[in-house]
C-alpha cells in the first residue's frame, strides 16, 4: 500500500548532523582555527569579503570554515549576516592616492613617480609544487625597506596633464545603493561598478577575457594596479568633521584604453576602473575591463553585440549568490509542474502520434 | 485636402555631423514619395525620424490620425506613437531579419499585428495570415514554417505581408529591395506596385536604386549631405534633373 | 539551522525592511498584477528557494497569526518544513497544516483545494515573475511592453503552440490577464489551479526574491487565463480519481509504486486528502 512520504523534518535534522561531522573530518587531525584561515588562506578570505560585501576578515574566515572551503557558500553566509546588520551611516569616499601600497605596478610607464613596487605576488613564481610546505616549514624573513613618505600619484593623472585621457570629473551625487534599492535598468556607472565589485570572480574574469579575444575589444593597458591599505573616515554629525574609523586593504586597477574618438569626443585614452576589497588583483583587473566594455554607450562607440557590452546581461547574471540559488533550486521537488508536463506530453503524443503509429502498424 | 503627413523642418545632428537638415514636405493620401541619395546622404536618418525610431533635434512630423486629426508625432506620448506604429503605420526594413521574428512561424509573424490590436480568434487570424501569404505569393502550405527556411525574397515578401495585414495608411520602406538578386528585385517591385495600387497605400520609400522610385514613386526627393537638393514629380526629376548632383545620380544609373 | 530567537528581530527582518516590503505590497494591491520592484534582502536561504515568499510572509506575519507552508501541495516536503521551522524559530508563530486554520499560507506551485476565505493571505513563491521573459529576455523592454500594454507577443506564443501542437502547450505558469490590464505570471502553479486565482476571497501576494519583484491580487479580483475564442482555456488534470481519498476534483500527483511501471494517482494537496480520508472517503488504493 502507498503511504505518502513523511518525515521531512527528521531527514533535515539528520542531514545537518551528518554535515557537521563531515565538516570536521578526521578528528585525529587537529581542528583548523579561524585565525589560521584568516592568516594563511588570506586570498580566500579576501574573495569572501569582496563578494560578500563585508570587510571583516574574522567573519569571512569563520564562513570559510563553516562552509567547508566552499567559497560561494561562505560568501552566502556573509551576505545573509550582513543583511541583518544595522546601518549607522556612510563613510567618506576613500582616497586611494593616500594608499600605503604593498604593490604598485604600471604596464604603461617603465618608471614613474612613486616607483614600481612588485610586492607579494605570484607573478614570477615558477608554478612548481613546493613539497617543503607538506612539512611545517619555517619561512625566512623577507627583506624590508622604509616606505617612501607621502601620497602616491595615480598614473592616469600624468596622462591627464597632457589632456590625453578623458576627464573623470568629480561628482558628488550620492551613488545609488545596490543592497537597498532594486537593480533597475538602465544602470549608471556608479551602480554598475557597485555590482561588479561584488560580482563573481569567475564570471567577471570570463567576460573580461572575452573582450580581449574580440567580443567587444577595447585594447586595455593596465595603467596602474595598486594594492595596499587606506584609512576609512566617517563624518560624525556631533563633531562636524570626519574622523578615521579604521583601515581597509583594497586593490585598485585603472586601465588605459585606446579610443579612436567618436562623433562627440576627440581621440584620446579612456578609462576602465576596478576597486575591490583585499588583495584581489585578478578580480580588479577583470572588473576594469568589463567596466570599460560597458561604457560603449556613453562614449558613443558601436554596440557590436558582445556579451560584455550588454549591461543587462552582465549585471543580472554576475551575482553568484543569485545564480547559485536559482541554479540549485531545480533540485527542489517539481512534482506538480512535472505532472502537468507529463499530462501535456501524453496528450500531444496522443494527438500527433496516433496517426503515425497507425501507419507504422500497417 | 489635409496632407496625411506634413513634415516641417526636420533636423537631426550627430555631434558636429549633420544627419539631415531642415527637411520639409507634405504627403497626401495615396501618394508614394521616394527619397534617393547615396549612402550617408541622410535619407535613412530622415526615415527613422519620420517613423519615430529616432527623435529629431528640431522639426515636426504631423500625421493625420483617424481619431484626433493632425497630431505632431514627435511630441506625442510614446504609447500613442507606438500604437500608431502597430496600427496605421508600417515599417519595412531593408534586412527582413530586422522586421521578422525568425523563431516564429510565417503565420505567427503575419498574425502578430492582428493579435496586438485585439484579434482573439485563432481560426480568423490563421485565415487572414494564409490569405496574406497568398497575396505576397507565398504558398499557403508554408504557413507553419519559420522564415529561417525561406529564401531572401520570400522573407522580404513575408515582412511586407506582416506589415500590411492590419491595413496601415502609411508605409515606411527602407531599401526594400536592397540585398536581393536582380530577378528577385523585379518580382518584389512588381508585387509592391500591385499592393500600392490595390490598397491605395501612401508610402515613403528610401532607396539608392532609381529603378525602384521610377516604378513606385509619384514624387521624388534627392538628398545629399543631409540636405534635400531637389524635389519634384518622379518623371520630371529623373528625365530632367536640375541640380548637378541629381544629374550625376541619374547619369550614373543610365550607365548601368 | 540553529539560531537564537533573541538575536534576530521578529520574523527575522528588521522593521525598516518590513516597512519597505509592506509599501511594495500595498502598491501591488493598489495596481493588481503590476510587478513592483523592491529591494529584496539576502535571506539565510538560497535565492530560488522561496526568499521572495519568505520576505513577503515576514512582512505580513503578526504574532497572532497561524502559519502554514506547502511546497507542491504538501506540508511535509523538506523545503516546506525548512521554511515553517524558520518562522517557528524567528517569529514564534503558531503553525498548522490545516488549510482552514491558517491565516497566512506560503505556497510553492499550488493553490490549496479547499476554497480560501476572507481574512486569509496566500503568499506565493515566484521564480520568474515576468510572463514575457521567455519571449523577450530584456527587462527594460518587457517593462515597456507592460506599461504600453503591448501584449501581442504573448498571444503569438499561444498561436504558435496551437499551430504546432493543436493545443496551447503551456501546462503550468499559464499567463493570466488581471482586471483587463496587466498580463501576469501566476507562478508555476499547474493551469488546473488558474480558475481559483480569480474572484478569490483571500488576499494573494506574490514574492520573487532573486528578481526583486512583488505583485498582488486583492480579494475578488478578475483574473482571466489567456486563450483564443476558438481554443478556450481548459483547466486540466490527470483523468483519475485520487487513489487514497477518491476525490475527483483535486489535482493529482502520479506516483510510481513498483519496478514494473505500476502507478497510482494521489492528491497533491496532502491536507485535503487527509481531511477526506478522516471523513471516511476511500479511494481504490487505500488500505
Amino acid at each position: 500500500m502507498y503511504v505518502a512520504v513523511k518525515g521531512g523534518e527528521r531527514a533535515i535534522e539528520n542531514a545537518h548532523a551528518w554535515l557537521a561531522e563531515e565538516r570536521r573530518g578526521d578528528t585525529g587531525v587537529a581542528e583548523l582555527s579561524v585565525a589560521q584561515i584568516r592568516e594563511q588562506l588570506k586570498l580566500a578570505v579576501n574573495r569572501v569579503m569582496a563578494e560578500g560585501s563585508l570587510y571583516d576578515p574574522d567573519l569571512a574566515a569563520l564562513a570559510i570554515k563553516q562552509a567547508r572551503g566552499d567559497l560561494i557558500e561562505a560568501i552566502f553566509l556573509v551576505r545573509a549576516y550582513r543583511t541583518t546588520l544595522p546601518r549607522f551611516g556612510s563613510s567618506v569616499p576613500v582616497h586611494t592616492g593616500a594608499m600605503s601600497c604593498d604593490r604598485r605596478i604600471s604596464a604603461t610607464f617603465k618608471d614613474l613617480p612613486g616607483g614600481q613596487v612588485l610586492g607579494p605576488t605570484f607573478d614570477y613564481t615558477h608554478r612548481l609544487l613546493d613539497f617543503k610546505l607538506m612539512a611545517d616549514g619555517q619561512v625566512p624573513q623577507a627583506p624590508t625597506r622604509e616606505a617612501a613618505p607621502g601620497d602616491v600619484p595615480h598614473v592616469t593623472e600624468f596622462l591627464n596633464q597632457e589632456g590625453l585621457i578623458e576627464l573623470a570629473p568629480q561628482d558628488d551625487t550620492p551613488p545609488p545603493d545596490l543592497t537597498r534599492e532594486p537593480l533597475e535598468m538602465p544602470a549608471d556607472r556608479a551602480l554598475r561598478l557597485q555590482a561588479l565589485t561584488r560580482a563573481d570572480e569567475g564570471f567577471t574574469l570570463g567576460l573580461a577575457y572575452s573582450t580581449q579575444r574580440g567580443y567587444g575589444r577595447n585594447h586595455a593597458f593596465v595603467g596602474e594596479l595598486r594594492i595596499g591599505s587606506v584609512p576609512v573616515e566617517m563624518e560624525i554629525p556631533e563633531l562636524g568633521f570626519a574622523i578615521e574609523i579604521g583601515e581597509v586593504t583594497l586593490t585598485e586597477c585603472e586601465t588605459v584604453n585606446q579610443f579612436k574618438g567618436s562623433k562627440t569626443e576627440p581621440p584620446q585614452f579612456t578609462r576602465g576602473y576596478g576597486l575591490v576589497f583585499g588583495q584581489t588583483e585578478r578580480k580588479a583587473i577583470s572588473m576594469a575591463l568589463v567596466d570599460r566594455a560597458l561604457r560603449w554607450e556613453e562614449l558613443g562607440e558601436d554596440n557590436v553585440g558582445a556579451p560584455a557590452q550588454d549591461a543587462e546581461f552582465v549585471l543580472y547574471h554576475a551575482d553568484n549568490i543569485q545564480a547559485t540559488g536559482f541554479l540549485e533550486h531545480i533540485k527542489l521537488p517539481h512534482y506538480v509542474d512535472f505532472q502537468s508536463e507529463l499530462e501535456l506530453v501524453r496528450k500531444l503524443r496522443r494527438a500527433a502520434g496516433a496517426d503515425q503509429l497507425q501507419e507504422a502498424a500497417e | 485636402m489635409t496632407p496625411l503627413l506634413s513634415v516641417q523642418g526636420i533636423t537631426k545632428r550627430y555631434g558636429h555631423h549633420i544627419g539631415c537638415a531642415d527637411v520639409s514636405f507634405d504627403l497626401y493620401p495615396g501618394e508614394v514619395m521616394g527619397i534617393v541619395g547615396e549612402s550617408g546622404s541622410g535619407k535613412s536618418t530622415l526615415l527613422n525620424c519620420l517613423a519615430g525610431h529616432m527623435t529629431p533635434d528640431a522639426g515636426q512630423v504631423v500625421f493625420d490620425t483617424r481619431a484626433d486629426g493632425p497630431r505632431d508625432t514627435v511630441t506625442m506620448s510614446e504609447p500613442a506613437r507606438r500604437m500608431l506604429g502597430r496600427t496605421d503605420w508600417a515599417f519595412v526594413h531593408q534586412n527582413a531579419r530586422d522586421g521578422l521574428r525568425m523563431g516564429v512561424s510565417a503565420g505567427g509573424n503575419v498574425g502578430e499585428r492582428l493579435m496586438a490590436v485585439g484579434a482573439r480568434n485563432y481560426g480568423d487570424i490563421r485565415a487572414q495570415a494564409t490569405d496574406w501569404l497568398g497575396r505576397v505569393e507565398i504558398d499557403a502550405t508554408r504557413v507553419d514554417d519559420r522564415p529561417t527556411t525561406f529564401s531572401g525574397g520570400m522573407q522580404q515578401r513575408l515582412q511586407i505581408a506582416r506589415n500590411l495585414v492590419t491595413g496601415p495608411r502609411l508605409v515606411f520602406m527602407d531599401e526594400p529591395t536592397g540585398g536581393l538578386d536582380v530577378s528577385v528585385q523585379a518580382r518584389l517591385l512588381d508585387l509592391l506596385r500591385g499592393l500600392v495600387r490595390d490598397m491605395g497605400l501612401s508610402a515613403i520609400i528610401v532607396t539608392h536604386d532609381l529603378a525602384v522610385v521610377r516604378l513606385l514613386a509619384d514624387r521624388l526627393m534627392v538628398m545629399k549631405s543631409g540636405h534635400v537638393v531637389e524635389a519634384g514629380l518622379t518623371d520630371q526629376v529623373l528625365d530632367d534633373p536640375q541640380h548637378a548632383y541629381s544629374q550625376l545620380l541619374v547619369s550614373s544609373v543610365l550607365q548601368v | 539551522m540553529t539560531m537564537q530567537n533573541d538575536a534576530y528581530n521578529f520574523a527575522y527582518l528588521d522593521e525598516q525592511t518590513k516597512r519597505m516590503i509592506r509599501r511594495a505590497i500595498l502598491k501591488g494591491l493598489a495596481i493588481p498584477g503590476y510587478q513592483v520592484p523592491f529591494a529584496s534582502r539576502e535571506m539565510p536561504m538560497p535565492y530560488g528557494w522561496g526568499t521572495g515568499g519568505v520576505q513577503v510572509s515576514a512582512a505580513v506575519l503578526t504574532p497572532e497569526d497561524t502559519f502554514k507552508v506547502i511546497d507542491q501541495g504538501a506540508d511535509d516536503t523538506t523545503n516546506a518544513v525548512s521554511i515553517r521551522t524558520f518562522f517557528e524559530r524567528t517569529a514564534g508563530v503558531a503553525t498548522t497544516t490545516t488549510t482552514r486554520n491558517a491565516t497566512v499560507i506560503q505556497t510553492r506551485h499550488r493553490i490549496p483545494e479547499e476554497p480560501l476565505t476572507e481574512g486569509q493571505i496566500l503568499v506565493y513563491q515566484v521564480p520568474i515573475p515576468e510572463p514575457l521573459r521567455f519571449l523577450e529576455p530584456r527587462e527594460s523592454e518587457t517593462r515597456k511592453m507592460h506599461s504600453l500594454e503591448e501584449y501581442g507577443l504573448m498571444h503569438v506564443k499561444l498561436y504558435e503552440d496551437i499551430a504546432r501542437h493543436g493545443h496551447i502547450a503551456t501546462s503550468y505558469a499559464y499567463p493570466v490577464k488581471v482586471e483587463g490590464r496587466y498580463v501576469m505570471d501566476p507562478s508555476p502553479i499547474p493551469k488546473f489551479d488558474n480558475p481559483k486565482l480569480g474572484n478569490m476571497a483571500a488576499i494573494q501576494l506574490f514574492g520573487a526574491g532573486r528578481e526583486q519583484r512583488i505583485y498582488a491580487l486583492p480579494p475578488y479580483t478578475q483574473v482571466v487565463s489567456l486563450d483564443f475564442e476558438d481554443h478556450p482555456f481548459v483547466a486540466s488534470k490527470a483523468d483519475h480519481p485520487c487513489g487514497m481519498c477518491g476525490a475527483e476534483d483535486s489535482y493529482l500527483d502520479e506516483v510510481i509504486i513498483d519496478d514494473a511501471g505500476g502507478r497510482m494517482f494521489v492528491c497533491s494537496d496532502t491536507d485535503y486528502c487527509e481531511g477526506r480520508q478522516t471523513a471516511g472517503h476511500k479511494g481504490k488504493d487505500a488500505a
